[in-house]
């Protein structure tokens, strides 16, 4: 072993998922799920349909809240089911933004621009914040003497001001940006039933990550799309990888799972079959279950 | 009598007929939004309440809810009712606001799960979803049905006769007791009038949401 894995396996996960379970109804999807997952690394979820990976991505965007289990991220414990107090919206909306989520259906606002897509959520956020400041200074200027607050009425207009115009410029700065990384920098004004699915999810994928997610997860990002679009999408997602964007791919692109990830598990129903590196899981398979499942995926490639 | 002076008390008539209008729809656009939450609640009691409403609003004559509205309060509680104009108000105001709010429901539900998912995953308010996200898809959808709607209104306001509001058609019968027919015939001209407006308003309306699919 060398300095730099010893290195690795020790350092604390940056994201630790432990004893996930869901049910709907008498149906139990997820029956115990753990995994770790560090800073920068791409995690890929194979499985047959119906084991429950969809449901895995929801919980941790708290779309769906688990009966049971914990999360910890970055050493902050986000979720733990055994929480008696009921979380507020607004907990629940902050604990989201650590996470993004990219749709099998795209789900883009149809109403808007490919870039006020990309735009709307920070626009809102800045929104709040502007709001959160402007209450500040309104508060500090009716605990100042009364002579003065003309005054500093004036200030706080100027720096108010100075405050919105940043945020406008930032939010577009960025905008624009991510539209390069994705590759659609011209169709900015475009709105998406104008554009082709791999485009629209190229926009998706813009949209989460305009708000940095801590990480990112997608869920089977190009099953809705004709065979000659997934690659324009699977390429932009390489293209994500880098030392501090953290991601979950759920996909049924083994080639993709092989190339990019630098960890694989297999979920089979609602629990972890199988994982490891890339390499193991896909040419030396332990499970039985894992064997069938690659090797059947292989058989409809031909 | 020349024949302007009765075009001109014919619309008089017809002002009503636009009040009537106007006011119900300014009380059963909102009314109708909130009774379609209603029916969406999450709790069980609250929509199955407002569903027999619904339900009773939808399958009675609207002639019989202002007819009940006007004449029960002296009838059966011995009270002093209210007065014509105001009784055809409010059975229009909730007889609209519950087909309204059908409208409503149908056009909320018709938009896919995927777009409140997606406003959620990106950290928004339930407020910020609904009328960022939704909303506009929503009038989209319902303008045609809504446009059905509000031509009926325009022809419904003269079931205020019933409770001698002195509307158009009040006007026009008057003068056939008077030996003069054509005025009733004359009265469609308003009405084909004002839903030629509508025709183009709500055409406009469609055309500027063209812009976008859903
Ligand atoms: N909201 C829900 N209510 C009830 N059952 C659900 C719900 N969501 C998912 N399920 C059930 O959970 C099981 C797992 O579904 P899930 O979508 O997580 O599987 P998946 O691994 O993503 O499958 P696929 O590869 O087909 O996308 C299925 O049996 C499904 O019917
Ligand atoms: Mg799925």
């Amino acid at each position: 072993m060398t300095m730099e894995t010893i290195a690795k396996t020790e350092a604390p996960p940056f994201l630790e998922v432990k004893n996930y379970r869901k049910r709907f109804g008498e149906n139990e999807v997820l029956k115990g799920i753990s995994f770790t997952l560090q800073k920068g690394e791409v995690l890929a979820i194979i499985g047959s349909s119906g084991g429950g990976k969809t449901t895995l991505l929801r919980c941790l965007n708290f779309l769906e809240i688990p009966d049971e289990g914990e999360l910890y991220l970055g050493g902050e414990r986000l979720f733990g089911a055994d929480e008696k107090v009921k979380v507020s919206d607004a907990r629940v909306r902050e604990k989201r933004l650590h996470f993004g989520l990219v749709f099998q259906q795209f789900n883009l606002f149809p109403q808007y621009t490919v870039s006020k897509n990309i735009m709307l959520a920070q626009t809102l956020l800045a929104k709040q914040d502007f709001a959160q400041k402007k209450a500040a200074f309104a508060a500090a200027r009716r605990s100042a003497p009364k002579e003065k607050r003309t005054q500093l009425k004036a200030e706080h207009k100027k720096i108010l001001t100075e405050i919105r115009s940043g945020q406008k410029e930032a939010i577009e700065k960025k905008t624009l940006s991510l539209l390069e990384r994705v590759g659609l920098s011209e169709k900015k004004d475009a709105y998406p039933y104008e554009l082709s699915g791999g485009q629209q999810q190229r926009v998706a994928i813009a949209r989460a990550l305009a708000l940095s997610p801590d990480i990112l997860c997608f869920d089977e990002p190009t099953s809705a799309l004709d065979p000659e679009l997934t690659g324009e999408v699977l390429k932009v997602i390489k293209g994500l990888k880098s030392a501090d964007s953290t991601m979950i791919v759920v996909t049924h692109e083994m080639e993709f799972a092989k190339n990019v990830a630098d960890h694989v598990i297999f979920i089979a129903d609602g629990l972890i079959e199988e994982e490891g590196t890339p390499e193991e899981v896909f040419e030396h398979p332990k499970s039985e279950k894992t064997q069938a499942f690659l090797r059947k995926s292989l058989e409809e490639l031909f | 009598m020349t024949f302007w002076s009765i075009v001109a008390e014919l619309g008089e008539g017809f002002l009503v007929s636009c009040e009537i209008f106007f006011i119900t729809l300014i009380i059963a656009l909102p009314l109708g939004l909130a009774i379609s939450f209603g029916s969406m609640a999450r709790w069980k009691p609250v929509r199955a309440v407002i569903k027999t409403i619904v339900w009773i609003v939808r399958g009675t004559p609207l002639m019989l809810q202002i007819m009940i509205i006007y004449y029960a309060p002296g009838l059966l509680f011995n009270v002093r009712g209210i007065n014509n104009f105001p009784a055809v108000i409010i059975a229009f105001g909730i007889n609209y606001a519950c087909y309204f709010s059908e409208i409503y429901r149908g056009g909320i539900e018709s938009i896919s799960k995927g777009q409140y998912e997606a406003g959620q995953v990106l950290g928004m308010t339930k407020g910020q979803i609904f009328f960022r996200v939704v909303l506009l898809q929503v009038i989209k959808r319902i303008l045609p049905p809504m446009s059905n709607e509000i031509m009926t209104l325009v022809k419904d306001t003269s079931l205020a006769r019933i409770i001698s509001v002195i509307e158009l058609l009040f006007v026009a019968e008057t003068f056939t007791l008077r030996g003069i027919i054509w005025p009733l015939f004359f009265t469609a001209v308003f009405y084909l009038a004002f839903i030629g407006i509508l025709t183009i308003v709500f055409g406009r309306l469609e055309k500027k949401l063209n812009y976008f699919k859903v």
